[in-house]
């Protein structure tokens, strides 16, 4: 039995005096797609932003195929193959759609802080990041520097640099945030290309998304999972359906 | 060479090399020479600031302290050498210098480089106050005020004819070592390292999420930028035969910081732009006048505040519109704010020296006689020039409103054509 | 005893005055995220100031008016020339004050000339306020304590009594919140700029006189603020007060201690080989050196200062 791609167990985040994560005890399998849904200001981006190590964790357990990752800073973590995006497009402004992606495949392929290889000669890094770019469709804006992309341009091409680096364990935070239905659909169907085999954890929004991709759903309530289970099961779930009809659903622009 | 460069680059590059090999040709004075000395260590200097600035992000207030290091040592190499030595070994006293600056960066880059942004800026500042106040410490290392100095004619032979005597000799030495170090760091800036810096400049939360550790990208390339800062310091203690403790301060960090600025630290070539205007600026303009330093700081302003890309990105517009084919329809209007700016300019001109006459008591005693200023016998005693000067200044000023507003209309709209048609 | 007494007392006399400058700076930082690479050049405006108003009227009217001109200057600059580079980012900003400091400095040459003016402490506060253990402690620098406290007091009134106050305090540490509260962001700035450099510009004045008045006076304070603000930590008003007080006292007690680095060293049984040039250094000669070392330790050892809340 091989351990589960992310354990986390009796974790906790305080801000000040103010608890955010409650204790949340989850177990992501590996190659499953899951995705955590939640009202807003349950803590869903704080959750990635701890397994991430973008904030440290007050308390707990966190580990990643089975290894202890609290205290590890983001590269360290991104290193054993956790990859993820952020809700706020979070990409290489001034460099072309290109040069984001090559440089998000750079450490995966070994060329560490090289200053003795030539970018360009570098044939397995431009095939990997032209591949990606065929993937996510921004082919055709290659050279544009990555800051005048359109907004939905931009969000696929975070995804784009998510997955560049062949992590196993992907993390996406509101894939589709801001999307028009068409968009999203795109996105979709992106995301269920590029993640075949993977693990995808993802918090999302859009419901039309989260039960079309997903393979088990967990509910995140004031900082702690009410429920895990296969998306129909968590229709139905009373407890869910208490927490949401308490706070009204939600539609896909959602901020925490 | 062509591993680095596709066949254009080459035909540049190679331009460049003949163009400087062949200038002593035509400027033979040795004001001229001299000059074009100071202009290679600075493109050596500047852009190894660039790497900093303008690659990775880092703004330096204490870069001085890799080339002080660098001329330091090779000061000091060159006088143990002394009559053993021969120069070949002269010629390659530089490396030495750039492993001094490379050494410097990995002892204080490990603790500037701990941060950035406001930080760094900071820290960089504090480090560099604190070696050059080392620097009058121990006189026996940096020769206290009047500096060490030494001889870079070493032993009896020759390398292929080069003793390094003469100016000229002295000349080739730099252009070939400024021409290997530029493309060093042109190389550089293709590598996955600098890749890496550029995106650790544009958003290091990302970079550290794509596996980076946004402190080693930084730390490498300060140590990197050290090295060749540090060439740039063995090149200046061979042709000034003298180095003092003015230059590793915060004066010599700040020039370097004004020339790369000015030259644009957006592209590659633009500290090398930066680095022979300043360096022509500073003798032409500084022979000229005692203020120039105060010209020299409004034009930085101007620059901070109208091109804040430098002189390379204003070319690299003219450029993208001259593909476009909208370079023409802007031509006139170039032409016409020239006028506003001429007239401010001599107003602004005329100000400033007269005050430097009357203040700083140049040419005939301060105020009460005739002075001359430029050329003209003033009597600034008088109302009548000072009239005449505010006049030329104030019409410059709303000259600059009037046409400069209309050129900035034409200006947006030929923009706005040329994003259009990318778009 | 008396020795401890007297640089404690010229300590704190200097590191207050320090406090005038790295409390602007900080109140800046924190409000317009912007290093006033120029805040010194201010310090020096107001030494210079003083002194020319001096020559005319006298000091006293200067201790006012040399201040006020300073941060009516300082808004100035702030809004004609800092608001537009403001639109290129940090780095515009903090290069438009560099290259700003560089001209005050030459505009200063231009009009005062290159060596030092003759700006004196007044008659009237000329001699001694009292004598401790035979040495004299003179009136001016109980006068600068006086003036520093009182500025220093009148600033936490102004920050923790008054609304314009509390909205400056809310804005060190929520400044988007500030904005979107709909506050004139834009006109407190102005303020914020000129109240600080009016500040620094003030420190100018009492200080001028007490130390030196000449061009390169701005160069030599400016990084020594720098200096404290890092240690304090950056946007700290607390840690700025701390560590502006601990480099005064270090500058003025390492300035008396003429032991040498070797003795030091024997303090806590280390044995330095002698003949070297380091072990033959005093105390007061690495007078220079050890805010910066200060500084260096402080990073080394706690990143992000004193009291620094902020890591950037």
């Amino acid at each position: 039995m091989t351990a589960p791609a992310i354990r986390m167990q009796g974790l906790k985040k305080n801000f000040g005096v103010s608890e955010i994560i409650r204790g949340v005890d989850l177990d992501i399998h590996r190659g499953e797609r899951h995705a955590i849904i939640g009202p807003n200001g349950a803590g869903k981006s704080t959750l990635f932003h701890l397994i991430s190590a973008r904030l440290p964790v007050t308390s707990g357990i966190i580990e990643l195929k089975g290894e202890n990752v609290i205290g590890l800073k983001p590269f360290e973590i991104n290193r054993k193959g956790l990859s993820r995006s952020f809700q706020i497009t979070n990409i290489f402004h001034n460099l072309s759609v290109f040069e984001n992606l090559r440089c998000a495949v750079l450490w995966s392929l070994g060329y560490r802080y090289s200053f003795w290889h030539r970018l360009a000669g570098l044939k397995d890094a431009r095939l990997r990041a032209d591949a990606v770019m065929e993937d996510i469709g921004l082919t055709s804006r290659r050279d544009t520097p990555a800051g005048i992309l359109s907004y939905a341009e931009q969000r696929a091409l975070e995804i784009g640099i998510t997955i560049a680096s062949g992590a196993d364990v992907i993390l996406l935070d509101e894939p589709t945030a801001g999307m028009s239905r068409s968009e999203t659909d795109d996105a979709v169907a992106l995301i269920r290309r590029v993640t075949e085999g993977k693990t995808l954890v993802m918090v999302e929004h859009d419901m039309g998304v989260v039960f079309g991709l997903a393979d088990r759903v967990s509910v995140l309530v004031y900082g702690q999972i009410i429920a895990t289970d296969a998306p129909a099961a968590i229709r139905c779930n009373a407890a869910v359906q208490e927490a949401y009809l308490g706070t009204g659903t939600h539609a896909g622009h959602g901020h925490e | 060479m062509s591993f680095v460069f596709s066949r254009g680059r080459l035909l540049l590059w190679g331009a460049c090399l003949a163009l400087a090999v062949a200038l002593p040709l035509v400027l033979k004075s040795g004001f001229m020479l001299s000059l074009l000395c100071q202009i290679g260590i600075m493109v050596v200097f500047a852009l190894s600031y660039n790497m900093l600035l303008g690659q990775t992000g880092l703004l330096s207030f204490g870069h001085a302290v890799y080339y002080g290091m660098g001329a330091f040592i090779t000061m000091h190499t060159l006088n143990m050498i002394g009559k053993d030595g021969s120069p070949l070994v002269v010629a390659l006293l530089p490396l030495v210098g750039g492993l001094a600056g490379l050494l410097a960066g990995v002892v204080l880059g490990w603790v500037t480089t701990k941060k950035a942004g406001t930080t760094f800026a900071m820290i960089s500042l504090g480090i560099g106050e604190l070696v050059a106040a080392c620097a009058l410490m121990f006189p026996g290392f940096f020769g206290g005020e009047g500096g060490i100095s030494g001889n870079r004619v070493v032993g009896k032979g020759s390398l292929l004819g080069f003793t390094w005597g003469p100016q000229v000799e002295m000349y080739g030495l730099i252009v070939a070592w400024a021409f290997v170090a530029t493309i060093a760091m042109f190389a550089l800036t293709q590598t996955p390292l600098g890749r890496m810096a550029n995106a650790v400049r544009d958003n290091p939360e990302r970079a550290e999420f794509v596996g980076y550790d946004t402190q080693r990208v930084r730390y490498l390339m300060l140590i990197l930028s050290g090295f060749f800062a540090g060439i740039a310091g063995g090149l200046t203690a061979l042709n000034y035969e003298i180095v003092t403790a003015e230059t590793l301060n915060a004066h010599t960090s700040g020039v370097v910081l004004l020339m790369t600025f000015v030259g644009g630290i957006g592209f590659f070539y633009g500290p090398i732009i930066g680095a022979i205007l300043v360096s022509v600026m500073q003798i032409v303009i500084g022979g000229m006048t005692h203020a120039w330093l105060l010209y020299f700081g409004l034009f930085f302003l101007f620059m901070v505040l109208m091109a804040p890309g430098g002189i390379a990105s204003v070319i690299a517009m003219q450029r993208n519109l001259w593909q476009a084919g909208l370079f023409g329809r802007m031509v006139p209007h170039y032409l016409a704010a020239t006028v506003p700016i001429l007239v401010l300019m001599a107003g602004l001109v005329g100000l400033i020296e007269m005050s430097y006459a009357l203040l700083a008591g140049e040419g005939v005693g301060a105020g009460d006689t005739a002075t001359r200023v430029m050329g003209m016998q003033l009597q600034l005693a008088s109302m009548e020039p000072w009239a005449i000067a505010l006049a030329t200044t104030a019409a410059g000023v709303l000259l600059t409103r009037w046409i400069g507003g209309r050129t900035g209309v034409a200006w947006n709209s030929a923009l706005s054509t040329l994003h259009g048609d990318k778009s | 005893m008396e020795f401890v007494v007297i640089s404690l007392l010229n300590g704190i006399t200097y590191g207050l005055l320090l406090f005038m400058l790295s409390s602007g700076l900080t109140l800046i930082f924190s409000m317009m995220g912007i290093l006033n690479f120029a805040h010194a050049s201010f310090y020096m405006l107001g030494a210079y100031f003083a002194y020319q108003i001096s020559t005319w009227v006298g000091f006293w009217p200067g201790l006012l008016v040399a201040p006020l001109m300073v941060g009516v200057v300082g808004a100035l600059i702030e809004r004609y020339g800092l608001r537009r580079a403001h639109r290129f980012g940090h780095v515009a900003e903090l290069l438009f004050t560099f290259g700003l400091a560089f001209l005050v400095e030459e505009i200063v040459h231009l009009i005062w000339g290159n060596v030092a003016v003759d700006y004196r402490i007044p008659a009237e506060l000329d001699g001694t306020l009292f004598t401790l253990f035979d040495t004299d402690f003179p009136i001016y620098k109980g006068f600068m304590m006086l003036i520093s406290v009182g500025m220093l007091v009148a600033l936490y009134a102004l920050l923790t009594r008054t609304r314009i106050g509390l909205i400056i305090q809310a804005a060190l540490t929520k400044p988007d919140m500030v904005e979107a509260l709909g506050h004139n962001v834009p006109r407190i700035f102005m303020l914020v700029f000129g109240g600080g450099t009016a500040l620094a510009g003030l420190a100018g004045v009492i200080g001028g006189n007490a130390f030196i008045t000449e061009p390169g006076m701005a160069a030599a304070v400016g990084s020594i603020v720098f200096v404290v603000v890092v240690v304090g930590g950056l946007g700290s008003l607390g840690g700025a007060f701390v560590a502006s007080l601990l480099i005064g006292c270090i500058q003025t007690f390492s300035v008396g201690l003429t032991i040498s680095v070797t003795d030091v060293f024997a303090l806590i049984g280390i044995v330095l080989p002698e003949g070297s040039q380091v072990a033959r250094l005093t105390i007061t000669q690495l007078a220079p050196v050890l805010p910066y070392m200060l500084m260096v330790a402080i990073l080394i050892f706690r990143p992000r200062g004193l009291m620094g809340a902020r890591e950037s």
